[in-house]
């Protein structure tokens, strides 16, 4: 069944990423890290779907956002985060997907690893911890090609100073100023050194491109995290999530 | 009544017969798996067919692949909506594997390595239409696609092509498996769009 949802705000998240506010009257409410397909149409008829996942937090308004990533030969992405303006309207499917969620619930600490906009349904992670009043201790590992790809960033600022999510920041290509280590990928010491440790028995939420979270859940799992806690989200070159 | 994208014409190509609806086409092969990728090792692997209670057949990976092999050449379909045109798969036929299984199942429960499962009817497995697939366009299937071997039932959105599949419970009654219970589709055929649980 497809919904209708109308463009209430648009905010740049980087120069190649866009949140999109829908206001969707018949919405029935959604779960942290939930998905939604949402779907275009030509005025010759033809159209085409893709999934993104949910950015917001659950909440009783009839509103959700996403945040979209520009892929360079995407069919979807490029419509929503250049086209598309304030007023206009789109078909939507969802929630979808009942695995890669973390609901208020649990109470166990809770370990975040994103590559790129793998940071998306991890975010509506952190603000329904926030806004559900949860004291769930939270860590988040963010990997980026360059500082200037992070999503969220005065609100992920705002929220590791007020103590709510623990961070730390990783850089695969371009670091900043002063950084005490060079770009690279996600390895054994960041992992030992940033995330919780297995004993703890976190459950483990690693989300972003196919080589990304093969490389971290790999990692996890080399240093004791359970398969069993470690629940992964991957997306391809032409997977064009989110 | 479909609402026109202002300004979206997409790439309109023209509709492909083989394209299930609400699918596009890929030439890579994305990986989605709910969890870290399992490696198991060819000694320690074993296929079970069992009722319930008991074993009827089991393969350990010497005496499965001594078992005749068949190319199949198949598209195969993402509930993620990415469809893959003409891929090529060795593996073992279900209907050799079940060939001396007497049952009055109907239905079948295939297990993984790591925990996952997905559930079939059991005529979906029979005729032709599924496989214990070992080898991916020529080469041992890679771990991160399923490998050592893992089911291949093209006909079906790919979630019922269980990775790291290690073994099948035969069932009187039909009963969700991992992403069935997840929020989707107890059956999963393309062409009827049965993606989702609410459908």
């Amino acid at each position: 069944m497809w919904r209708v949802g109308t463009v209430v705000a648009l905010n740049h998240e980087t120069t190649s990423a866009r949140t999109l506010t829908l206001e969707v009257p018949d919405w029935p409410g959604h779960a942290a890290g939930q998905h939604v397909d949402v779907r275009l149409t030509a005025p010759d008829g033809y159209s085409a779907a893709r999934s993104y996942s949910i950015a917001s937090a659950p909440s009783p308004e009839k509103r959700l956002e996403i945040t979209v990533e520009r892929l360079p030969n995407g069919e979807v992405s490029p419509y929503l985060t250049q086209e598309l303006i304030v007023g206009d309207r789109l078909e939507l499917r969802g929630p979808i997907g009942g695995w890669f969620v973390w609901r208020p619930e649990q109470i166990e600490p809770i370990q975040l690893i994103a590559g790129g906009s793998g940071i998306v349904p991890l975010m509506a992670m952190i603000r329904s911890r926030t806004s559900s009043g949860s004291s769930s201790p939270f860590r988040l590992l963010y990997s980026v090609r360059e500082p200037a790809s992070i999503f969220y960033r005065e609100e992920l600022r705002n929220l590791a100073d007020r103590g709510i999510v623990r961070i730390t920041h990783a850089y695969t290509r371009a670091v900043p100023q002063d950084w005490p280590l060079p770009p690279g990928r996600i390895n054994a010491d960041l992992i030992a050194n940033a995330t919780w440790p297995s004993t703890l028995s976190p459950t483990c939420y690693v989300c972003g491109p196919t080589s990304f979270v093969e490389n971290a859940s790999g990692l996890l799992t080399v240093s004791g995290h359970s398969a069993q806690r470690i629940r992964t989200e991957r997306f391809g070159p032409t997977g064009d999530r989110r | 009544m479909a609402i026109i994208s202002r300004g979206f014409s997409g790439r309109s190509a023209a509709a492909n017969p083989k394209l299930p609806p609400g699918q596009y086409v890929t030439t890579d092969f994305p990986v989605l798996s709910a969890g870290p990728t399992e490696h198991v090792p060819l000694d320690q692997w074993e296929f079970v067919v069992n009722d319930g209670a008991r074993a009827l057949k089991r393969w350990n990976w010497k005496s499965f692949r001594d078992l005749p092999a068949e190319r199949v050449t198949a598209d195969i379909h993402c509930v993620t909506r990415w469809s893959k045109f003409g891929t090529l798969w060795e593996g073992v036929s279900l209907d050799t594997l079940l060939a001396d299984v007497k049952t009055d199942a109907r239905y079948a429960m295939a297990h993984s390595y790591g925990g996952y499962s997905t559930n079939l009817p059991l005529e979906d497995l029979k005729n032709r239409q599924a496989w214990i697939a070992f080898r991916f366009e020529g080469q041992d299937l890679a771990p991160e696609h399923g490998g050592p071997a893992r089911l291949l039932v093209p006909h079906l959105y790919f979630w019922k092509s269980a990775k790291w599949v290690r073994g099948m419970t035969l069932m009187p009654e039909d009963k969700p498996g991992f992403w069935e219970s997840n929020g989707y589709h107890i059956y999963g055929d393309p062409w009827r769009e049965q993606r989702y649980s609410s459908e």
